[in-house]
């Protein structure tokens, strides 16, 4: 038994336009205080108050939100009232949101108590849409929130399967004035997406299609959007591929790409999807010279060439290898600005937090304790995997 | 070879785990006992518990209890046979039968989400068991 679960998405120019049409009273906006400045949140809260809701913002997310903030954002809800929740932004806003959506109806929680485990009996009373301002994260189609511990310097997962957005809103203008760094950070992080839900032993029916197509269009699309952020077809095509791998991550799981990312990133903080993409080669590596089939579909899939599995997938990473510098991507931990004696300094916590992480172990190969310290130490030093 | 669930076969479980190197490493902060119920044994009314002490990578005790207030385990998990059967034999991955719920947990969740691997190598272990079902 398992579960196929998407929010209602509505996508393409003008979707945003979609808000002046919901029903309710009290919308309770979750973003960051950059976007206030840019002016998205207003173009939010335009249709919201065309609509005859009472609009309230809470613009302190920051990168990699804490169980503070997230606590400070769900109080504030309450407070209000809100019966919608909306959440704007990358990943970390998205994220944020959910966890205010559970929290505002179900007030007798707090944070750490939401988990994918236990029955969440939400009310209903509360209503979630998540709009992405960047294409990658995909937490607009997926359940889980990633919440920082700062007591413990670690990454919690959060979030209850029924958490998930009641109506996604995937409108290409948003994200088409992301400098062209974001485009990239976010852009590879969603093919990292496709490519460890593709291979993950969760991967099913449902989503290996969706997942399959959202990687054609990165390698198509990424490089234009990337090169000229104008490019809205290449905006456009790359916000529905990380919509399609966020349905992907909501249906299954991602791997070990970011379990190494999520520990790394709960003691430096690099960009989430700088530090998926620059383990996703190791990673590839390390697995692939045990369990290359799938890595090899996906790159029959792409056209690349190879006789035998093992070929395929090592032309995969080389393709990927390929797109990493087309959008000057860092190829090894030290290029993600993690000085090398800190490195060294936190090791011991960062591989312990990685085999916590609940991402390990969704993949064809699982690696031990030593394994896990040997892939990040090459990673650090940018050495291809040979083990 | 042990039928499963039986007193014999909670010897194999405390023998699996404490031969198992992953274990014993994934689950070496690990503190909290677990009740172990499988409802729905053909021919069988009442379900069977076993109860197994786990303590910083070992598993100090293992056995069938009769009385359910013979101890306060930390934890509870509980299915039915053929879900059992499904993750001894890994036809059902442990953290998709709790999600699905085919798997129910009681005790501080946020102690497994923080010990996904200790709970993984747990399970991993319990299929090294060479195990007879009953029919
Ligand atoms: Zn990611």
């Amino acid at each position: 038994m398992w579960f196929f679960r998407a929010p209602h998405i509505v996508y393409g120019e003008d979707a945003l336009s979609y808000l002046a049409s919901i029903q309710g009273e009290r919308a309770f906006i979750v973003t960051d205080a950059n976007l206030v400045k840019l002016g998205v949140v207003d173009r939010v809260t335009e249709p919201l108050t065309e609509a005859g809701l009472a609009v309230d913002v809470f613009s302190e997310v920051e990168p990699d939100p804490s169980i503070e903030t997230v606590t400070r954002a769900s109080a504030q809800a309450r407070a209000f009232h809100a019966d919608w929740v909306i959440g704007l932004g990358g990943g970390s806003a998205m994220d944020t949101a959910k966890m205010v959506r559970v929290l505002a109806d179900r007030t007798d929680l707090q944070a750490i108590d939401v988990n994918p485990i236990e029955p969440i009996n939400l009310s209903g009373r509360v209503k979630l849409c998540t709009i992405p301002t960047t294409s990658g994260t995909g937490a607009e189609a997926s359940w889980p929130s990633i919440v920082t511990d700062h007591s413990e310097n670690r990454k919690l997962i959060l979030g209850h399967t029924d958490s998930l957005a009641d109506v996604a809103i995937v409108d290409p203008s948003i994200p088409a004035g992301m400098p062209a760094w974001l485009t990239a950070d976010t852009g590879m992080d969603a093919l990292v997406h496709a490519i460890e839900i593709y291979a993950g032993p969760w991967h099913n029916d449902f989503v290996d299609g969706m997942v399959l197509q959202a990687i054609k269009l990165i390698f198509e699309y990424l490089p234009r959007a990337y090169r000229d952020g104008s490019d809205m077809e290449a905006r456009e095509k790359m916000h529905i591929a990380a919509t399609m791998a966020g349905v992907g991550i909501n249906n299954s799981n991602v791997g070990l790409a970011h379990a190494l990312a999520h520990s790394l990133g709960g003691v430096f903080h690099p960009p989430h999807g700088r530090a998926t993409s620059t383990f996703l080669p190791y990673t590839l590596q390390f697995i692939t010279r045990e369990a290359p089939e799938r890595y090899a579909d996906i790159a029959r899939w792409l056209d690349l060439p190879g006789d035998t599995p093992a070929e395929r997938a090592t032309a995969l990473i080389a393709a990927y290898k390929q797109l990493q510098r087309q959008v000057n991507h860092p190829v090894d931990v030290r290029g993600l600005k993690v000085p090398e004696d800190k490195f060294y300094v936190n090791l011991d916590h960062i591989v312990e937090a990685a085999e916590a992480d609940g991402t390990m172990f969704n993949n064809p190969r699982i690696p031990d304790t030593q394994e896990v310290r040997r892939l990040f130490e090459y990673a650090y030093a940018g050495h291809d995997v040979d083990f | 070879m042990p039928r499963f669930p039986s007193q014999e076969w909670a010897v194999a479980f405390k023998d699996a785990l404490n031969t198992s190197k992953n274990y014993a490493e994934a689950a070496r902060n690990w503190e909290g006992d677990f009740y172990f119920v499988v409802t729905d044994i053909p021919g069988q009314g009442d379900p069977v518990t076993m109860y197994a002490d786990l303590w910083h990578g070992q598993c100090r005790d293992a056995y069938i209890v009769d009385e359910l207030d013979a101890h306060r385990p930390a934890f509870t998990m509980t299915a039915k046979l053929p879900t059992w059967r499904k993750v001894i034999e890994k036809k059902l991955d442990p953290i998709q039968g709790l999600l699905t719920r085919q798997l129910k947990l009681e005790g501080s969740m946020t102690t497994i989400m923080k010990n996904v691997k200790a709970a993984t190598e747990l399970v991993n272990s319990l299929s090294t068991i060479d195990t007879q079902f009953p029919a």
